[in-house]
């Protein structure tokens, strides 16, 4: 704002600065220590020694974890794909509609798996499936990963939608396109930046769960941050720091992503 | 021709989709979405809550017998021979623990937050988005990961000990790790985006004149703080200090990795009742009443922003 002589600055507060600086520091030196370590020629994660992609090579090499991550990635496209959809449709029943009984109830509904602590949830699903004998193995974790990204991929769907005029449609309608025409072409291609947000946000959300999953999972139904957790509990190498900061890296790649679409649509 | 009656069939059934009233079509729309979650999330939440009524198997899983005791069990120890009830204020505490734990988050994530809010909402456009886009990252990525990565630093050999010893605070490592404070600073750590973006939110919209304003009547930094600022960022203060203490208070993988299992949370004495206690009447007792606690919470959070937004109008 004052770029003359920085005599009495009025936003300034002193030590405000400083502790942003703390925030920061508090949410990226762990990480940075974790990826640091994973690159470690020995089997230590405190005493560096020299540079080496060997953990990377051994985790890469580990059948237990090519099944985890294989599970992973399987668990999430199927979540995101059936969560983006169902979201979708619920969007278009929610949003640019005229107010109808059920409508506050019906955000509730959608959005009562952001409120329950995901403890419950995973003891609550556990017991439900063992009630009624679903035994589908990596199906199990999916349909528990779909009911709580639907959610995720809700809201910025709803957000786009809800930023949307109807004119375009109405025009489309006048030169008498069918509605499944106007859907296709006008509508969906103006809601994608929305789907494709609330797409990655639910992948990002699958990828990371781990009580839900850890409840749920059978015995061949290990996911990455399962599989991570079990390590950890015994013990710890610069190979679970070579797996977590694999996963870490897919899931900031993915959320950069989404954080950029949405800044270019919005500038 | 079977082609063409398809295409036939479907152009109807489109037309008839479309020819239904608003209503119907909206209940159309959102029927599966509903089915999948009613199915697989709220009918399982009335399931837990019957089974906190009913007695444990002796293997796990639940025997059909109305009874109390899950409850009961939380303040009081029935005596295995005389069947007497006796207090206990063991589960008491592991609840006043996560109550407490979750509020010094809040304080800690509060401190940390509204300065690095204000912060990020003075720099330049540019500078804001890149700040802003560093916080929002942590949010998003996995809490597993992190949570293990704050374990290496607390460890007794990890970067933190070292330093300390370094410049010569102490001799021999401190066990910071497996203790209430790792917990604690867990929380703080998991939870502090949620902080400093709503915060940061509400500050965005100030108008600085209103500041200016102040400085001309010689009001000084700490009443423009006091009377202007906070006053004005109250919703984003008020939304961020709720955003922390829920998931604070059933958090699962601080208590778990940073209290190394003894310092128990909520959470925990859930997940243990359906591990390897097999008490699964007395952990869905436990879920329902953390359950009770969140959307306590949440009635207490979305009654406020309607008042206030009441204030506004």
């Amino acid at each position: 704002m004052r770029t003359g002589p920085r005599t009495f600055d009025l936003r300034r507060y002193p030590g405000f600065g400083f502790m942003a600086a703390v925030c920061l520091g508090l949410l990226y030196l762990p990480l940075f220590v974790l990826v640091f370590f994973s690159f470690n020629e020995r089997r230590s994660v405190s005493n560096w020694s020299e540079f080496s992609l060997d953990w990377y090579a051994k985790a890469l090499a580990n059948d237990a974890i090519r099944q985890a991550a294989t599970n992973s990635f399987l668990v999430a496209t199927v979540a995101t794909v059936a969560a983006t959809i169902l979201a979708t449709a619920a969007a278009l029943a929610t949003t640019r509609v005229q107010r109808f009984r059920g409508l506050t109830a019906s955000y509730a509904v959608i959005n009562s798996p952001l409120m329950v602590p995901e403890i419950v949830t995973a003891v609550a699903l556990l017991s439900f499936l063992s009630l009624i004998g679903l035994k589908l193995g990596v199906g199990n974790v999916m349909i528990a990963h779909t009911v709580f990204c639907v959610p995720f991929a809700y809201l910025p769907i709803r957000a786009r939608l809800h930023g949307m005029d109807t004119t375009l449609e109405q025009a489309a309608a006048d030169l008498y396109a069918d509605p499944v025409q106007t859907f296709r072409h006008v509508t969906l291609p103006m809601l994608m930046p929305g789907i494709v947000a609330g797409a990655a946000l639910a992948f990002v959300i699958s990828l990371d769960d781990f009580i839900i999953t850890q409840m749920v999972a059978s015995a061949g139904a290990t996911t990455l941050p399962v599989y991570i957790y079990s390590q950890v509990r015994m013990g710890v190498t610069p190979e679970v720091n070579a797996v977590s900061s694999m996963l870490l890296g897919v899931s900031i790649i993915i959320v950069s992503m989404a954080v950029l679409l949405r800044r270019k649509e919005t500038a | 021709m079977a082609e063409q009656r398809d295409a036939a069939n479907q152009a109807t059934w489109i037309d008839r989709f479309s020819g239904l009233p608003e209503a119907r079509r909206s209940l159309i729309l959102l029927s599966p979405a509903f089915a999948l979650i009613g199915a697989f999330g709220l009918a399982p939440l009335c399931l837990i809550l019957v089974y906190s009524f009913l007695v444990p198997g002796t293997y796990g899983g639940v025997v059909w017998e109305f009874s109390l005791d899950a409850y009961i069990q939380f303040l009081f120890e029935r005596d295995i021979f005389d069947g007497t009830l006796a207090f206990n204020a063991s589960y008491l505490q592991i609840g006043a623990r996560s109550v407490i734990l979750a509020g010094l988050a809040v304080v800690g994530c509060l401190l940390i937050g509204f300065p690095t809010a204000y912060f990020i909402a003075t720099r330049p456009p540019g500078l804001r988005n890149v700040l802003i886009f560093l916080v929002t990252v942590p949010f998003w990525t996995n809490l597993l990961v992190r949570t293990f990565s704050m374990m290496l630093i607390l460890r007794d050999q990890g970067p933190l000990n070292s330093i300390l010893m370094d410049i010569g605070i102490t001799g021999q490592p401190l066990s910071l790790l497996y203790t209430d404070f790792a917990i604690g600073l867990g929380l703080l750590y998991s939870f502090l985006p949620f902080m400093v973006l709503p915060i940061y939110a509400s500050l965005e919209r100030i108008d600085f004149r209103l500041v200016e304003a102040a400085y001309d009547l010689y009001a000084n930094r700490w009443k423009v703080l006091q009377r202007i600022l906070i006053p004005l960022s109250l919703p984003g203060i008020a939304g961020g200090c709720f955003l922390v203490f829920i998931p604070s208070l059933s958090s699962f993988l601080a208590p778990d990795l940073l209290g190394g299992g003894k310092h128990l949370m909520i959470s925990n004495l859930i997940a243990q009742q359906f591990g390897t206690a097999r008490n699964w009447p007395f952990g869905a007792a436990a879920a329902m009443i953390l359950l009770s606690l969140v959307l306590i919470a949440l009635m207490i959070y979305a009654r406020q922003t309607a008042r206030r937004e009441r204030k506004v109008v």
